[in-house]
């Protein structure tokens, strides 16, 4: 893939192409759910836009944030829950 | 903490903001645009638009960096203080104070989202909330859709799926044939609009187009497997992969309450000049009433001659804007939701995302405050963004209420907004 980028999602490396969201990412990598809600529910992404917080995940570490607000970079570590 | 200041300072970098920010840095003056997305061109001219087809989106962003407007992206605002012209701003890892001599909102519009049985399923997404993840790079060829919701954007949904090659089953419009046909007929006299609705006809060929018609349920086990819709007066279900479902779109209006800006049917109250209710502080595009891309140029343009004084160039624009503002309510009109569409929830339904509250709990309570108060209904991480315009819907309440920040801040942004 020309102009790509590595990530590991949970682990796993996925190949992306340069100027996807982590959100778009994941739902590249057929990851079930992004995160648990808090009576332990699976969900994903709704609004794709920085409003609905359904799609928070730990990114390099920093819990909680909204993975279609940003870019994979080379060696991103995401991890979902 | 770093301190900033620039003459005119947007907050929303979408079509009002991009526009307002030009016509100020094309007079020299210093023009800041702030957005908490990745990158400009909020909710329409994303990534993908930016070197293709849509002329205007390159247009727009090639006059913005001509004139080298500043722009500040993945920066949300998260409070203000109009007393001293100075608003507070957060990017992943750090926060400033920025300061103005006058603030243009630009914030623009969210999706309704209305609660059924199953939508809190992964695959359930927004209309344009589904488009947008798509636009940053998700896979959708080959992948069984479903589109539902209100509005125009579904169309414009459905054919940009379509366009991706995705399987667009159907999409389903929740007005019925009756009220779009009135609208329909009001068509001539928007030529734009209508060569618009062309153009997309030809790319939704072989969609079915349902109107009266909407999700009656999501259906899966910890995914969307199937959609059942009702059509009239008979039920349709399929399996499918994403459902993308969005009921039209509400204005972003918190940050303008928490600066104490008045608001008027839910929108931001402006004048002709695109003057809010507080002094120094301008408004334009959807946050002042849903119209369009063309009205939030339009507005956004307005409001940038307005920030710098020059009245005569404003008031050319005047009677372009009435004329989108007339289209826009005969829009909002022909889509206005159905009576059924609030009795989609059963009891075991969760209305409030964040907190898991369901429609049981929520529906016997007095008001909004209420319901925040023994459920927690709203009180979660999108704080009421998404539950509250429901919650509006489904039972009538008035659920502003927006108190700084708005949005959730790290405790130290919170704590260095206080220090300093
Ligand atoms: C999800 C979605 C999809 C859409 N798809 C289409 C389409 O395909 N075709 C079409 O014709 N119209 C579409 N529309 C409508 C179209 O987006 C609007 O008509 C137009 O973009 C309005 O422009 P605007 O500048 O008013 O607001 P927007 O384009 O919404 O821009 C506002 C910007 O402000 C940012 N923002 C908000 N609050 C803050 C804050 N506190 N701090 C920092 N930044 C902030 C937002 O993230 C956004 O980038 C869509 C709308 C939505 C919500
Ligand atoms: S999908 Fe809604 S915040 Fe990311």
């Amino acid at each position: 893939m020309a102009d790509s980028v590595w990530i590991s999602i949970d682990e796993l490396p996925v190949e992306v192409e340069h100027g996807t969201t982590v959100a778009a990412a994941i739902l590249k990598s057929d990851t079930a759910g992004f995160r648990r809600s808090v009576t332990g529910k699976w969900r994903g992404p709704v609004c794709g836009m920085g409003i609905c917080f359904e799609c928070r995940v730990t990114i390099n570490g920093q819990p909680h944030r909204r993975s279609c607000l940003v870019y994979c970079e080379s060696g991103m570590m995401v991890r979902t829950k | 903490m770093t301190g900033i200041e620039r003459e005119v300072v947007i907050v929303g970098a979408g079509p009002a903001g991009i526009s307002a920010a030009c016509v100020v840095a094309e007079t020299g003056r210093s023009a800041l645009l702030i957005d908490d997305n990745p990158s400009p061109g909020g909710q329409i001219w994303r990534e993908q638009d930016r070197h293709g087809s849509d002329w205007q989106a390159s247009h727009w962003l090639r006059r913005m960096h001509l004139y080298r407007v500043d722009v500040m992206s993945g920066a949300t605002v998260i409070d203000g203080d109009p007393g001293r012209r100075a608003i507070v701003c957060e990017t992943a890892n750090s926060v400033s104070t920025i300061r103005y001599k006058k603030l243009i909102l630009a914030t623009g519009a969210r999706e309704l989202f209305l609660p059924f049985p199953g939508w809190t399923l992964p695959n359930v997404m927004g209309a344009g909330g589904l488009q947008a993840l798509v636009k940053s790079g998700m896979p959708i060829s080959g992948k069984r859709v479903v589109v539902a919701g209100s509005g125009p954007l579904l169309l414009a949904v459905g054919a940009y799926l379509k366009g991706q090659g995705a399987r667009v089953l159907a999409i389903a419009e929740q007005a019925s044939w009756s009220r779009l046909a009135r609208f329909g007929l009001g068509l001539p006299k928007q030529p734009y609009k209508l060569a618009e609705t062309w153009q997309l006809k030809r790319a939704l060929f072989r969609v079915p187009y349902r109107a009266g018609a909407w999700v009656e349920a999501a259906l899966g086990g910890t995914v969307l497997e199937r959609v059942r819709l009702r059509v009239s007066h008979r039920y349709w279900e399929a399996p499918c992969d994403y459902l993308a479902v969005g009921y039209g779109l509400v204005p972003n209006i918190e940050l303008a309450v928490s600066l104490g800006c008045q608001l008027s049917g839910g929108c931001v109250q402006v004048d002709s000049m695109q003057q809010t209710s507080v002094p120094d502080i301008l408004c334009a595009g959807e946050t002042t009433g849903i119209g369009g891309v063309e009205l939030a140029l339009m507005e956004g343009r307005i409001a940038g001659f307005s920030a710098i004084g020059d009245r005569l160039n404003a008031q050319w624009l005047f009677s372009d804007r009435e004329r989108f503002r007339r289209f826009a309510r005969r829009l909002q009109k022909a889509f206005t939701l159905r009576e059924e569409l609030r009795h989609l929830p059963s009891e075991e339904t969760l209305v409030c995302r964040c907190e898991d509250v369901s429609y049981r709990r929520i529906a016997p309570m007095s008001g909004w405050r209420a319901a925040k108060l023994h459920t927690r209904c709203g009180m979660g991480p999108c704080q009421g963004r998404v539950c509250g315009p429901a919650a509006e819907f489904l039972f009538g309440w008035n659920c502003q209420s927006a108190r700084p920040p708005v949005f959730p801040a790290r405790i130290d942004s919170l704590i260095e907004h206080v220090d300093k």
